[in-house]
């Protein structure tokens, strides 16, 4: 069940089918790709028909669609740089799921984070690039952290439905970064375009060599890796995982649960908040009304067809990554509206959710055949 | 126009005004997710219900020149939707807030995709009623000049109130919600009375798409709901899953969407941004007020994800 | 490039029954031709912003040679850096229009020192000498358009309350404010503009009630500066009042409500800047006009437009295109009483203090914060 991707891809490669033996320690490893896998065909397919319905040859739509997100070394990177803050804000919602709850408003985070970031690096223009950017890191850790919280916060200790709480914590975070970014914090040289101060080229954290895309994606990763880790090879982790099965039964074996959700919380709007954070710190270079750009929404969708698990994140966010990327493609040459990419989302999602009910069902994979 | 302005009584009948105009999408969302949530499911895709019967409406109505025609189709599209919903979450082991999310970004997706060539045309809008008709100030005429749907929406909120309470199918939906062990021991469907409840839901939030595209504002674009649906959604658990108290929490979000602009149009200029946010404030803060960990709220149905 | 073709083309030969996509593979790039590439923020039908930049585009396809790809709904972030590189990469584009203001820093300046080939010709007015020399900002000075709305409006009213609707108080707008009331003022000393701010580009609900609320104040003409202001002429004009239109004209909108309107001239702007570019000719990094070098125009009147309404209005007009005639000429006080130009100053319409305005003018009720 917690092998990992690498792990099983390759038991996919050498998966002699015959072999009862062998389906039966891998059956429910080989399911969890096997099944999402065919989810997302068939999500490919449906949308094919629904571009052919519109009038456009579905071939030439796998053709761009592969060309932008993956057929060539700059659509590589496009993909990439587009799924680095995905995964961050994926972790938002991945990571509370481990305890049952809904969080959606990892957008809501990443604005707090981003301006919490930008407000650290303004404030320690004096200090050395290196000590502004661990220091633009904490705050936006804690900014995006302190914001989820909140939720959790009030789901634990007034009932308040979280999902709900989180996402007009969207709403509310916006505001309020529209009122300093146009008020107190406005960089009066921000004419036309009402934004904070630069934090400055030198404080910028640049991209990896040899490519274009940025440390984000860095960040991204470990944050994904430290937080499988986290839930599937510690304490804590199963004491989260014991609590979202069940937090009633939780309450009674006695597992701290308010702190378990505070803690997750906190961690959760981290990765947001380090979403945040990165653009700041990486592509705008000040805070303005630009962050809101949706990463946070996309986030939700990267964690639920990953079914919340924080290493799946990745490669789903890959592929998002590649959808998003493909999208001007399939403007250009296919003449399709910018809202494809959105209806082929929405068409993945539907598909990978309904394909939760095949779990379990595939005889042959149960050794039955 | 007359002469005179009426100063500082803007505001308050810009409130009555706004309440009235902008409230009616509130009231449909807000309604249809009553009944799909008093059978113990949630859909959180009315947002992309509403968009889609707002495109839907405007195309048809654009195409047939019947904005009526348009209405009902957004109210098809939108049961269709709402079918889809629940087709989905009857498999076994799926999450309704899940599908909740991704229906609200099919359907908007759906509806920016398709409503691409209906941005630019004008299509017959729904008449309005002229209820100010007694007064001479126009200003009190044109704060009266009321949709239909908006009456309906009003009708229909009592007679919900009276359904649940004492019809049969008002119980059947009740009991699926409350508990579905009893409804099934009663010989009834659960699966096909969510079903039922959540097309009428989603029925009722395509006709509350209508109106933003068909009457207020009154013309489609892809910025046109503004997070409305998602914010009925929210509406209908503070409203304790109450029809009559989704209607006065309607109003209250209509008054409060047009305080902003009306407080800037008498002088009360900074800090509009936070007057925006108003209704998001207000929804949490009175979640904050009115819920309580120890017990699940009054009202909510047992059987509901989200409560649980 | 090469690559994607002889991909596609392999791609084609795969299957023999895929002859349906020979219509697009005949589009993609000669050499022969040139490709310029358009970005724009919103959607190209808005009747707004967008549209009005489309309309150059659509200009320029119809030139011999020349080759137009468009995007539409790109964000202000690292996406419109990837969109910009993928038109050069993959549709061999030479020439770009970044068209939305918030492209230009960090976006445009970042990819056009990456690719010095390039040119971008961005809208918004930016460029400054540190700037890469293959990037150009350009833009237009559409207050005097707005000036000449004004004076039409000025006529018009009867209760000599005219209203604004506005997006955000930004220097740009609050330049369309002041010269639009500026305007109204020449033809009716008494008249007010009474200014409503929505706090973002595109609100239809807010705008709406922005609309509404002026209305219920006794404002009988409207104009507005907003992204799309389809909402604003609409609602208007079904409750009576007349109104200025921006952008493009809206008069097939309310044709009976219509006065004149602010609209940008883009569609002869741009094959006049590709002509430059083919004669050898460099175009000014920094290149901005009015009405004079027809980068903005005012709309047709509409047939509510008295006589001596557009006799004033022709008049000034043709004073502003000579140059004989300067908007913000001295003595004006600001809303509060403040001299802002002071009595022997004519603030043309080159003047860099214009571009830092942060007043309302004496007749505007409203407020800047």
């Amino acid at each position: 069940m917690t092998t990992d991707t690498a792990d099983s891809a390759e038991a996919v490669g050498v998966a002699p089918a015959a072999d009862p033996g062998f389906l039966q320690r891998y059956g429910a490893t080989i399911e969890y790709i096997l099944i999402p896998g065919a989810a997302l065909i068939g999500a490919l397919a449906a949308f094919g028909v629904f571009v052919a319905l519109y009038g456009k040859n579905p071939l030439d739509l796998y053709f761009y669609m592969y060309q932008g997100a993956f057929g060539t070394w700059f659509s590589w990177q496009n993909t990439l740089t587009r799924a680095a803050p995905v995964i961050l804000t994926a972790l938002c919602t991945a990571l509370p799921a481990q305890l049952g709850m809904v969080i959606i408003g990892g957008e809501g985070a990443l604005l707090i984070g981003a301006l919490a970031a930008t407000s650290a690096a303004l404030a320690m223009q004096w200090a050395p690039p290196l000590v502004v950017q661990i220091a633009m890191v904490i705050a936006g850790v804690i900014g995006g952290g302190l914001w989820i919280t909140l939720s959790g916060a009030l789901r634990q200790y007034r009932g308040v439905n979280e999902t709900i709480s989180s996402l007009l914590l969207v709403y509310i975070a916006l505001a309020i970064l529209n009122h300093l970014v146009e008020g107190v914090m406005r960089d009066p040289a921000s004419l036309n375009k009402p934004s904070t101060r630069e934090i400055g080229a030198a404080n910028m954290i640049g991209t990896i060599p040899g490519t274009d895309v940025h440390w984000g994606l860095v960040f991204g990763l470990v944050c994904a890796i430290a937080s499988y880790v986290l839930i599937y090879h510690t304490t804590f982790g199963f004491a989260a995982r014991v609590a979202g099965g069940n937090i009633r039964a939780a309450k009674i074996v006695g597992l701290g649960v308010g702190k378990l959700i505070m803690t997750i919380c906190f961690l959760a709007g981290g990765c947001a908040g380090l979403a945040g954070m990165i653009e700041v710190a990486a592509v705008q270079g000040r805070t303005n009304a630009n962050l809101a750009a949706g990463y946070g929404f996309t986030g939700i969708l990267v964690a639920f067809l990953s079914r919340q698990n924080p290493l799946a994140v990745i490669p789903v966010a890959v592929l998002l990554g590649g959808i998003s990327a493909s999208g001007g493609l399939l403007q250009r040459r296919l003449g399709l509206p910018d809202a494809s990419v959105l209806v082929l989302q929405g068409i993945i999602f539907v598909f990978v959710l309904a394909s939760d009910a095949v779990y379990g069902r595939i005889g042959f994979l149960r050794g039955k055949s | 126009m007359a002469d005179a302005s009426i100063g500082l009584w803007t505001v308050p009948l810009a409130v009555l005004g706004g309440a009235i105009r902008v409230s009616t999408p509130f009231l449909f969302v807000s309604l249809g997710e009553c009944i799909t949530e008093r059978s113990g499911r949630i859909n959180l895709g009315l947002e992309g219900t509403l968009v889609m019967g707002a495109m839907s409406a405007y195309g048809v109505s654009y195409l047939t020149g019947s904005p009526w025609l348009g209405v009902l189709a957004a109210g098809i599209t939108g049961a269709l939707l709402g079918a889809l919903h629940a087709g989905i979450c009857s498999l076994p082991r799926v999450n309704d807030v899940a599908v909740g999310i991704a229906l609200m970004l099919f359907g908007i997706g759906l509806a920016f995709f398709l409503g691409k060539p209906l941005i630019e045309p004008t299509a017959p809008r729904l008449p309005a009623i002229d209820f100010g008709w007694w007064s001479d100030i126009p200003q009190v005429r044109a704060a009266l000049r009321i949709n239909v749907l908006f009456l309906i929406g009003v009708a229909i909120a009592p007679i919900l109130y009276w359904a649940f309470k004492a019809t049969r199918w008002g119980l059947l939906i009740r009991t699926a919600g409350e508990s579905s062990d009893a409804a099934r021991a009663m010989g009834h469907s659960v699966l096909l009375i969510r079903l039922r409840a959540t097309m009428v839901g989603g029925f009722l939030a395509g006709i509350g798409g209508s109106f933003l595209s068909l009457f207020y504002p009154g013309s489609w674009n892809e910025g046109l709901s503004s997070g409305q649906g998602i914010t009925a959604v929210a509406l209908v658990i503070f409203a304790r899953w109450d029809p009559l108290l989704c209607l006065w929490a309607s109003l209250a979000f209509g008054g409060a969407a047009a305080l902003g602009p009306a407080l800037q149009s008498v002088g009360v200029t900074s800090g509009y941004h936070l007057f925006n946010a108003a209704p998001y404030i207000l929804t949490l803060a009175i979640m904050i007020i009115t819920c309580s960990p120890k017990r699940t709220l009054t009202g909510a149905p047992a059987e509901l994800s989200i409560t649980r | 490039m090469d690559f994607s073709r002889i991909s596609r083309r392999h791609l084609l030969q795969g299957g023999a029954a895929l002859a349906l996509g020979g219509t697009i593979g005949a589009r993609t790039a000669q050499a022969a031709e040139t490709t310029i590439g358009f970005i724009y923020v919103g959607s190209r039908d808005d009747y707004g912003y967008n549209q009005a930049h489309a309309q150059g585009a659509a200009a320029l396809k119809k030139l011999p040679g020349i080759k137009v790809v468009e995007e539409e709904k790109v964000p202000e972030t690292d996406a419109v850096e990837k969109t910009m590189e993928s038109m050069i990469n993959l549709d061999g584009s030479t020439l770009l229009f970044p068209t939305s203001f918030g492209y230009f820093s960090p976006h445009v300046v970042k990819i056009a020192n990456k690719y010095p080939k390039i040119r971008f010709e961005h809208c918004g007015g930016l460029w400054t000498e540190k700037d890469p020399k293959n990037a150009g900002s350009y833009f237009g000075y559409i207050d005097e358009a707005q000036f000449i709305s004004g004076i039409v409006a000025g006529y018009s009213t009867k209760s000599g309350k005219l209203g604004f609707v506005a997006a955000k108080p930004i220097p740009q707008v609050l330049r369309n404010i002041n010269a639009f009331t500026l305007g109204a003022k020449l033809a009716n000393p008494k008249a007010t503009t009474q200014v409503i701010f929505t706090g973002d580009w595109s609100m239809p609900v807010k705008e709406a009630e922005a609309t509404n609320s002026l209305i219920d104040q006794g404002v009988d003409v409207l104009t507005c500066h907003v992204d799309g202001p389809k909402t604003m002429v609409e609602n208007a004009a079904r409750r009576g009042a007349f109104v200025c239109g921006y952008h493009v004209n809206q008069s097939p909108l309310a044709p009976k409500a219509y006065l004149t309107g602010a609209e940008w001239n883009w569609e002869a702007l741009y094959p006049k800047f590709l002509k430059m570019i083919t004669s050898g000719e460099s175009i000014p990094n920094f290149y901005r006009g009015g009405l004079k070098e027809e980068i903005v125009k005012c709309s047709p009147y509409g047939e509510a437009v008295s006589a001596e309404a557009r006799k004033h209005a022709d008049e000034m007009k043709a004073k502003l295109v000579l140059g004989e005639y300067t908007i913000f000429k001295g003595p004006i006080l600001d809303n509060k009483g403040k001299t802002v130009i002071a009595a022997s100053v004519e603030r043309g319409q080159k003047d860099p203090e214009l571009e830092k305005m942060d007043y309302l003018i004496e007749g505007v009720i409203g407020a800047t914060s």
